[in-house]
């Protein structure tokens, strides 16, 4: 009853996706579009006519001004700077809009592009002395901020009285300042479009991924040719032109040019910088985060003042802001990693009956022995970690190395051997294919063919992404183990898509369903996910009826068959189940039946684990990595059952000496040859009474003619 | 083979005497024992904020809210005596406000990770708001008749010199015997020089940090007195004003490079009298504030330059953030 309540809360309650979604980018901007959306609630219950047209149109228009500064100082920020300078540099831009405007008497176009000339300038002068000068981008613009606000006061002095008296009435001019398209401010249509194309700039398009880079690691930026002063020095320019920008609408809004203009603006628009969750320091932002958080600052900052606060209570509550924005981002950053590594393992309910004897002397189909003792040893220290061998027809031998590369030993000794190909990663499951290609699962790369000439080519790394997955599971994590069907489709396991391939033995200590069974066409070059759901597949062989797979579940210590043609398409049937040990490779056997490697033997206590998730969670969370309860892969043994599920026949190596684990098994003229994903050497057992012509290729695609 | 440099100390120190040689004899007036009495008057305050600076400074870090520190313990003795306490209840009661603020600063640079420049940037504000909305009745704290006595921190003479001054030479004096002659400066050196180092070594860095800001806190208040005394009231919309770029540009212009572990007094004072000098001959001359500042400015551009070329920032150790 309990057991069953167990299971049930494990199997729908969607433990791993916490994990998931806190390591996604994304999660980082729903905290403050969250607090943004309280704030919003907040206010629209306290004041009044928080929500009416007008209001709504008033607050769009202070904060688009103040947004497009933010989206200067985003990028600034990004690139791993800061900004000062801006409030002067709005003071100023403002200036000389309302002067080319009201005492030079320009056309409004002029006067648009000279503001944002001005703006671009004084940008520049920061960029120059930031990003070639390579000055300190704080000390920098704290100057240029004075320089700027006393050019600006000089400026005043002498021209305010001038701007007063001039009553500017351009319809374009009041259209800027007052005007709206379908009722939308004109600004925040502008806005809009600005940060689309900001958001496509930053996202998409190679500068901004420069900019990304430099702020994420200057140095790293510089070594791959990124040219970093120049970016950096337009960054500058760029939030010069924005805050000329938003300057120019403020001029046509209200056309006064006091002396108090953009006095404090910057801790205005760092505040909202830091708020939205742009790091200080640089490489990580986005433009929905400058805009999320200008609007909080603004609706704090204004609905402070509707509630008649005091100025000095608005400042405090700003410093408050940005003070605790700032330590939560610090912190956040700096542990991020280690709390996602803590809540990421979930483990799951998973009940298997007690596993079936082993034991000398108790008889049973897997009664242990020492047959496998004397196995003759392959490339002994000359090869590293061959999980799958496979024959060609020529009798030669291929195995796959840790270093990357697929290694061919030559018959009919097997003590010369060559890199027949170079891959880079991890080779796992190999097969053959009807014209001598070699197809090979390789672990973090996906399915990949080398031609008889050792040609390697990519094909295929995605399948189609399931709808309602967090993490992106169209890229193959760790493909696993192939066979290819009389028609051409290569079935492939890829055994989890929560791991990588040097943590896959945390998806055993999880248990759940993660893996996968795809296929890949090689007539349409398609790919499509088979089976879903299933712990740990591994092994794959095609069945005799030509109709089906046998396929293994490592975890779930079963074989299973899958119909992918005839009556039974899309049917799934167990084969085998409560196996003692952990399934993997399966082949085929020359008297029909099929060989499988069990790459470790249960144990009872992660048996019994695997029955208590709770307790698993608190392992994973609490203890170090290396300290946690682990499947077990040191003995193992190979066994040969037939298509009933029947064990016929099991070979073991008691001692582990001579060959300590097996991850798969090939049949070969009378022998079998033994691959293990941590040895250093592949093993050949001389069979007893089989056929001594058996060839793997010459029973799947015929003879050569 | 040793290349012949220059100091950053010695060119701004032929900076000034070029500076200090033109105006004696371009500007009548400049050069008489009144006048230079008055340099070093105007510019007293400044150098003692200089000197709350310059260790933060050489500990790595910057202290924005110096002038929040200036303001407001200050305009706490005035408005409590004001208000009917007594004086020395509210002197205490204002240091306490000052070490508690240090604190914070402290707290929040060594033990949160917040860079200084934001941490105190927003501590900053946050005092001064403190004070605009609930300590202060009105902008400018007026001097009551409780206040008797504590004006002589600024006004009068002590043997012919004014009082700033000596108060001045007074705080040099503590700050030189603070960072020459104890275990605690020699560790600001340290941690300056090289925070992570200083740290493997085993120094105790994060109560070092909150030190050297209670320490600035408590150095801008004393500021504050000096000034509060010396003017009968203390005007706490100093705050919205530029004295914090006159604060960093005597200790840049003085030589204490901004990445920390170079300098000393010395270069605090050199910085001062430079600036001393300039502002005095800009207000012979006649040149607008606004003009005055846009000079000081330039000036401190043209230093921060300079700096960068004689101190540059080692790329190897730059910490990502340290902007």
């Amino acid at each position: 009853m309990l057991n069953t309540l167990t299971r049930w809360r494990y199997r729908f309650w969607p433990d791993h996706l916490l994990g998931e979604i806190l390591s996604k980018r994304w999660t980082e901007t729903a905290v403050p579009v969250i607090v943004l959306l309280m704030v919003g609630f907040g206010l629209s219950r306290t004041i009044p006519n928080f929500l009416s047209p007008s209001s709504l149109a008033d607050t769009a228009r202070q904060a688009a001004e103040i947004g497009f500064i933010g989206l200067g100082e985003a990028l600034v920020v990004i690139v791993g700077g800061i900004d000062l300078s801006v409030g002067s540099m709005f003071a100023l831009t403002d200036f000389c809009a309302l002067y080319t405007l009201d005492v030079l008497n320009w056309p409004v176009v002029a006067v648009a592009a000279a503001t944002i000339a001005c703006g671009a300038v004084l940008g520049a002068i920061n960029g120059f002395l930031v990003g070639y000068l390579g000055l300190r981008a704080f000390i920098t613009t704290l100057i240029t901020l004075i320089i700027y606000r006393s050019a600006f006061d000089l400026l005043i002095q002498r021209y305010s009285n001038q701007i007063a008296s001039a009553f500017p009435d351009f319809p374009t001019w009041n259209f800027i300042g007052g005007g709206d398209v379908v009722g939308v401010p004109s600004i925040a249509v502008v806005y809009l479009a600005v940060a689309i194309f900001g958001h496509i700039f930053l996202t998409r398009l190679r500068p901004g991924w420069h900019i990304t880079a430099i702020g994420g690691s200057r140095r790293s930026a510089y070594n791959s040719g990124i040219a970093v002063r120049r970016t950096i020095a337009l960054c500058y320019v760029a939030s010069g032109a924005l805050t000329a920008v938003g300057a120019l609408f403020f001029a046509a809004r209200l056309g006064t040019v006091g002396g108090d203009i953009g006095v404090g603006l910057e801790v205005i628009v760092l505040t909202a910088t830091v708020l939205g969750g742009i790091t200080l320091g640089g490489g990580r932002g986005s433009v929905t985060r400058s805009a999320v958080g200008t609007l909080i600052v603004l609706l704090i900052t204004n609905g402070l003042t509707t509630m008649n606060a005091r100025g000095g209570f608005t400042r405090m509550a700003l410093a408050t802001i940005l003070l605790v924005a700032a330590m939560i981002d610090i912190r956040w950053q700096k542990n991020r990693t280690r709390i996602i590594s803590k809540v990421y393992v979930s483990p799951t309910y998973h009940d298997l009956p007690p596993p079936p004897t082993t034991e000398i002397g108790k008889g049973g189909p897997f009664e242990q022995n020492d047959r496998l003792r004397d196995v003759e040893l392959i490339g002994l220290g000359r090869i590293e970690a061959p999980e799958d061998v496979i024959l060609d027809r020529h009798d030669n031998l291929y195995a796959g190395s840790r270093h990357g590369d697929v290694i061919r030993f030559f018959a009919p000794d097997y003590t010369r051997m060559e890199i027949f190909a170079h891959i880079g990663g991890q080779p796992l499951g190999m097969a053959f294919d009807r014209k001598d290609n070699l197809f090979i699962c390789i672990g973090g790369m996906g399915l990949y063919r080398i031609d008889p000439d050792g040609k390697v080519e990519k094909a295929t790394d995605e399948t189609n992404r399931s709808w309602l997955s967090v993490n992106d599971d169209s890229r193959l994590r760790l493909a696993d183990d192939l066979d290819i069907t009389d028609n051409g489709l290569i079935f492939f396991s890829e055994a989890t898509i929560r791991y990588e391939m040097d943590e896959w033995p945390v998806d055993g200590l999880e248990a759940r369903g993660n893996g996968r069974i795809i296929c890949y066409d090689t007539n349409t070059g398609k790919t499509h996910t088979a089976v879903r759901g299933l712990k740990f597949p591994n092994g794959i062989c095609v069945a005799s009826d030509g109709q089906s797979i046998l396929f293994a579940e490592t975890f779930g210590c079963s074989i299973k068959r899958y119909w992918f043609e005839g009556p039974n398409k899309g049917r799934i049937e167990v084969v085998m189940d409560n196996l003692p040990g952990y399934p993997d490779n399966i082949n085929l056997a020359s008297d029909g039946n099929y060989w499988l490697a069990l790459v470790g033997m249960r144990s009872p206590s992660l048996d019994l684990a695997w029955r208590m998730p709770a307790f698993r969670n608190r392992m994973a969370k609490r203890l170090p990595v290396d300290e946690w309860l682990f499947p077990n892969i040191n003995t193992g043994c190979v066994v040969k059952f037939n298509e009933k599920g029947e064990i016929l026949d099991s070979y073991w190596d008691l001692h582990g000496l001579n060959h300590p684990m097996i991850t798969s098994m090939r049949e070969h003229r009378g022998h079998l040859y033994l691959g293990g994903i941590a040895n250093n050497r592949i093993g050949r057992y001389k069979l007893e009474g089989a056929d001594p012509n058996f060839v793997q290729y010459e029973k799947r695609w015929g003879r050569l003619p | 083979m040793k290349r012949f440099r220059v100091t950053q100390q010695e060119i701004v120190f032929v900076v000034f005497a070029v500076l200090f040689a033109a105006f004696s004899i371009l500007l009548p007036g400049f050069l008489t024992a009144d006048n230079m009495l008055t340099l070093l008057q105007n510019v007293a305050v400044l150098g003692i904020l200089g000197l709350a600076m310059a260790i933060v400074v050489l500990g790595r870090g910057i202290d924005i809210s110096l002038i929040a520190a200036l303001a407001v313990p200050p305009g706490i003795v005035l408005q409590m005596v004001q208000n009917g306490h007594s004086l020395p209840a509210s002197i205490v009661t204002a240091l306490l406000f000052a070490v508690v603020f240090g604190l914070v600063n402290g707290w929040l640079i060594a033990v949160a990770e917040v860079p200084s420049l934001f941490a105190t940037l927003a501590t900053g504000i946050f005092v001064a708001g403190l004070g605009q909305a609930f300590l202060f009745q009105l902008d400018v704290v007026q001097w009551s008749p409780g206040m008797e006595g504590f004006q002589r921190l600024g006004q009068g003479a002590i043997f012919g010199v004014p009082t700033p001054i000596v108060m001045f030479a007074i705080a040099c004096v503590a700050v030189a015997v603070f960072l020459r002659l104890t275990r605690w400066g020699a560790y600001t050196y340290a941690i300056g020089d090289n925070p992570n180092a200083a740290r493997v070594t085993g120094l105790p860095v994060r109560p070092i940090i909150i030190l050297q800001y209670v320490l600035a806190t408590l150095i801008g208040s004393f500021a504050g007195f000096v000034m509060a005394a010396s003017i009968n009231s203390m005007p706490t919309r100093i705050f919205n004003s530029t004295l914090i770029y006159d604060v960093i540009l005597v200790v840049v212009l003085g030589g204490i490079g901004l990445s920390g572990g170079r300098g000393g007094v010395l270069n605090v004072i050199i910085g001062t009298l430079l600036i001393g000098t300039m502002l005095n001959g800009m207000t012979i001359l006649d040149i607008p504030y606004a003009g005055q500042n846009l000079i000081k400015g330039v000036v401190l551009l043209l230093a921060v330059i300079t700096d960068s070329f004689l101190n540059p920032r080692n790329e190897e150790t730059a910490q990502q953030g340290d902007i």
